[in-house]
Order: C-alpha cells, then structure tokens, then sequence
C-alpha cells in the first residue's frame, strides 16, 4: 500500500517537499516504514535520531499502519 | 484551566500573564524565551521555527495536563510562534498561576523543559554564511 508521509524541518530538507508517497507492504509497522525510509533518503540515518508519528501521536516500532493514517516523520525537536 | 496557541502572530506575554491571574492565586510564573543573538560563539542573524501544528498542540496539551497533575496549579498558557523571528523577539511564552509560588516555579520549569523535548517544533538558525537546523545532527 501506499502511505502518505508528511516531512518537517530537516526532513522536509532531505525529502524534498512536505510529503512524500511512501509503497510499504500491507501490515507493515512503524518500524518498516523506518527502514523503507532510510534506504529511499539515507541522509535520515545522519540524524541524531528521527521518531514517526501516526495520526498526531508518537508512534512505537511495532504499531500497524493503516492507509488513512496521517503519518510524519519527527525529527529531533528544537522549539522554545 | 490550559490555554494552547501556534501562531503566526507576535506572542502577547502581558494577555498570557492576565489569563492565568485568578482572584484564588497568590503567584505567577512567566517563562519568556527570547531569541539570543550569538549561539557557541557564532553570531545569529535570525531563526525560522516550524510546527506540526496538530500535533504541537496536542503535546502541548499533555504537558499541561501533567504539569497540573503534579503541582496544585490554577491555570497555565503555552504559547508558541512560528515563522521567522528576529534577536529580541519572543518565540515561547508560559505563564502558570498557583496559590503559592513553589508550584508555579516548578510546573512552569517542567513545562518548558518538557516541551523542549517532545512537542514537534523546529528551529533553524540563520548565519552569515549558512544555515542550521538545530540539534538534527549529532
């Protein structure tokens, strides 16, 4: 399935827009989505670390994905 | 009571600071980030922030929320600009009323420390010769 992927801050950089469709097999999970991730941008992996979030939430490694998800990449947060 | 805003708009501390005021307070903590002209020694021109607006807020929110389980506190505001700001201006201001000032010290010192952590807001630093989104890199 094809899963629609918002990109902020450097991830927008590294990306190259503010989303990004993303082919993931059906039931993968966040930590799928990851690897996909890094293998299409391997500048994600310089990061000091990146975290997923689904349908505005932190996500775990472990948590299904569905189509519909609003799903974004969160890289190391820097607001204050 | 929590007050959340992301916004565009120039923060307005003096309207944080009389929405948290209630006749039962007896202090308020304001904390006020102001942006520094100078970050390790290399001069700033100015900072572009960023936010997962939706999901700002909802971090926000949880802050708030645990920050007023913890300490007895009456109200607390958390407002956070984006876009581009210059040295001197105003990119966070919070503002926490309790009956008595260790609460508001302490929950207004966890709410910052706290968003600083876990509420999707980016920061880029603008230099003479370059630019830098902070902490993205180790």
């Amino acid at each position: 399935m094809k899963v629609k992927v918002l990109a902020f801050g450097i991830a927008r950089d590294i990306v190259g827009g503010s989303s990004a469709e993303i082919e993931v097999t059906d039931e993968a999970n966040v930590d799928d989505l990851k690897e996909v991730l890094v293998a299409q941008y391997p500048r994600l992996k310089q990061l000091t670390s990146f975290m997923v979030a689904v349908n505005n939430e932190y996500a775990h490694g472990e948590d299904i994905l569905q189509q519909h998800d609003e799903v974004a990449i969160i890289p190391p947060v820097s607001g204050g | 009571m929590i007050d959340l805003n992301v916004t565009e708009e120039p923060l307005d501390i003096s309207s944080c600071i009389d929405w948290v005021m209630t006749p039962e307070s007896g202090g308020i903590d304001v904390f006020i980030g102001t942006v520094r002209n100078a970050t390790k020694g290399k001069q700033v021109l100015r900072l572009e922030f960023e936010a997962y607006q939706q999901m700002a807020l909802s971090e926000m929110r949880k802050i708030a929320e645990q920050a007023m389980d913890k300490w007895p506190v009456h109200k607390l505001a958390i407002h956070h600009r984006t876009g581009t700001l210059q040295v001197g201006e105003v990119p966070v201001v919070i503002a926490v009323s309790a009956a008595h000032r260790a609460a508001a010290f302490e929950a207004c010192r966890y709410t910052i420390d706290t968003l600083k952590q876990t509420v999707p807001i980016w920061k880029k630093e603008f230099f003479e010769d370059g630019e830098v989104w902070v902490a993205a890199h180790p």
